[in-house]
Parts: C-alpha cells; structure tokens; sequence
C-alpha cells in the first residue's frame, strides 16, 4: 500500500466558548483562548491518501483531484472565516485543533471515492497538531 | 475514528556516548565523534501525542493548560541546559543515546492523567529522530 499526502493551508480565527460553563469556568478551563474577541491562526492541512497506484496512471489518486476536493470543501469553507460563526459543522461544537480536524475528516471521507482517506493532519502552529485516522494504529 | 493530539517542546542539553564495558579504542570506533571526551549538545526537540476521547464540553482530548505545565515540570526544567551524563541520574550508568533518552522521556510523562500518552518522538537534529509507542512490547520497561 502507497500512502499520498496533500499539503492545504488556511487562516481562520476562533473562540473557545462553552456557554454550559460560567465566564470564570471559561476563562479558568480555556485560558486566552478564551478572550471574548477570538483570535486566530494559520493553519496547515495535511490529507493522506492509502491505496494501490493505478497500473495505467501510477497514482493512487491524481492530486490535482485531492487539490481540487481541499479546496473546495476545506479552503472555500474556512479560509478567512471564524470558525464558529460561518462553519455550520462547527455550530455548537468548541472548535479546537481535536473538533476542527474531525469535522475536516467528515468533510473530506464521502468525496475520497478512490483510494481511502487515511489520515488528516491539522496544525494550528508548528507545535501543536490534531490527527485523525481511521481506526487501528495511528 | 481515531483522534490524537501532539504538542512540540524543545529544550538544550549536551551528552557525549561512551559506554564504559567497551575499551577506549572501541568507543571511539562505536561512537565517533560523539565519544570526544569533552561532549557536545543538541537542541532537542520532543513531540508528545496523547490520545482519548475529545470530551465535548471542552473539544478537547487534554488541556493544554495541564500538559504544558506537566511536561514543563517532568522534562523539560529537567533537561533543559543540562548535562545528560552529568546531571542526570539515569544516565549515570546509561549511555545518554537518544534512544535512550526517548524512553526515559517516555517514562516520565506516561503517567500523564487526563489523556493516554502514545508516543513520544525526540528529533536530535532535523536529521535524526527516534520515537517510542505504547505498545505491549514497550509497557514492560516503560
């Protein structure tokens, strides 16, 4: 098996807000990222691929078509937009490095039809990362 | 589905490998440059991945707001401009490789409470890393 990963960036701000909790609960659990006018990051995607190259193409899928599909469902999505305010599939969720890499996952599985989603990686900075894989051994 | 989360620390420290149940001439051809007596250093840098369940109060598989401080405390005010062979007791009788120093770091943060620890990776360099799992094979010596 042949893993593929594809690179995206975007910039997005957030807030980590649980209404659930008091202000002080808030600030205490959630710190400076807590302040009521968020803030933002520039984050890295990185989308690996799992299959067999095609004995025609020598590709496990043409990442020209990955660009395109992480462009369209992620970067058009998120791309300069606060993430809990216009990211429907962040409505109601705290989004975090953890929640945001899930909800890319969720984002991403139906439109991979050739060769199998593997893992999505998501940086928030280069010192801190989410990932999500599909069961088994990260 | 499965969800981790890593967090990068780095800190400085010098070491030097010189194993003492081989002779001097056999050091030398072992460990090279890095058995000159004297020692030298590294900037390390540490990458912990922790995994669970994201609880949904919080989106979060464990606070920053914890792990910083944990790992501050259990490695890097530990290691950080230190000696490793001087200065730390581990290494007193143990060659300070990072290998080595990985599973020791391992040790140190695997009782980590509020997520599981998964691996811990240790780049020496941007050239070489060395990592450890939590594996069944790893737990007994963890």
């Amino acid at each position: 098996m042949i893993r593929i990963t594809r690179k995206v960036e975007f910039s997005a701000s957030h807030i980590y807000h649980n209404p659930a909790f008091s202000a002080e609960e808030n600030r205490r659990i959630f710190g400076k990222c807590n302040n009521p006018h968020g803030h933002g990051h520039n984050y890295t995607l990185e989308v690996t691929i799992a299959g067999e190259p095609d004995p025609n193409t020598g590709m496990v899928l043409d990442l020209k078509e990955l660009k395109e599909i992480l462009q369209k469902e992620i970067v058009d999505r998120m791309d300069h937009r606060h993430l809990n305010y216009e990211v429907p599939e962040l409505a109601g969720k705290i989004p975090t490095c953890e929640n945001v890499a899930l909800v890319i996952w969720n984002l991403l599985k139906p439109h991979i039809t050739t060769g199998k989603l593997d893992r999505v990686r998501l940086y928030e900075s280069a010192d801190l990362y989410a990932d999500v894989t599909g069961g088994g051994q990260a | 589905m499965r969800v981790s989360l890593t967090r990068r620390y780095k800190f400085a420290a010098s070491h030097r490998l010189h194993a003492a149940s081989l002779s001097e001439e056999e050091n030398r051809r072992v460990y090279g440059k890095c058995n000159n007596p004297y020692g030298h250093g590294h900037n390390y840098e540490v990458l912990v991945t922790l995994t669970g369940p994201v609880d949904p109060a919080t989106g979060m598989i464990a606070n920053l707001g914890e792990l910083d401080p944990f790992v501050e405390k259990q490695v890097v005010e530990v290691f950080d401009h230190k000696n490793l062979n001087e200065e730390i007791p581990e290494f007193r009788d143990k060659v300070p490789t990072t290998e080595n120093l990985c599973a020791e770091v391992f040790r140190r943060l695997k009782n980590f409470e509020s997520a599981t620890l998964e691996r811990v990776r240790i780049e020496e360099t941007s050239k070489n890393s060395f990592e450890m799992t939590m594996e069944p094979s790893a737990k007994a010596w963890a």
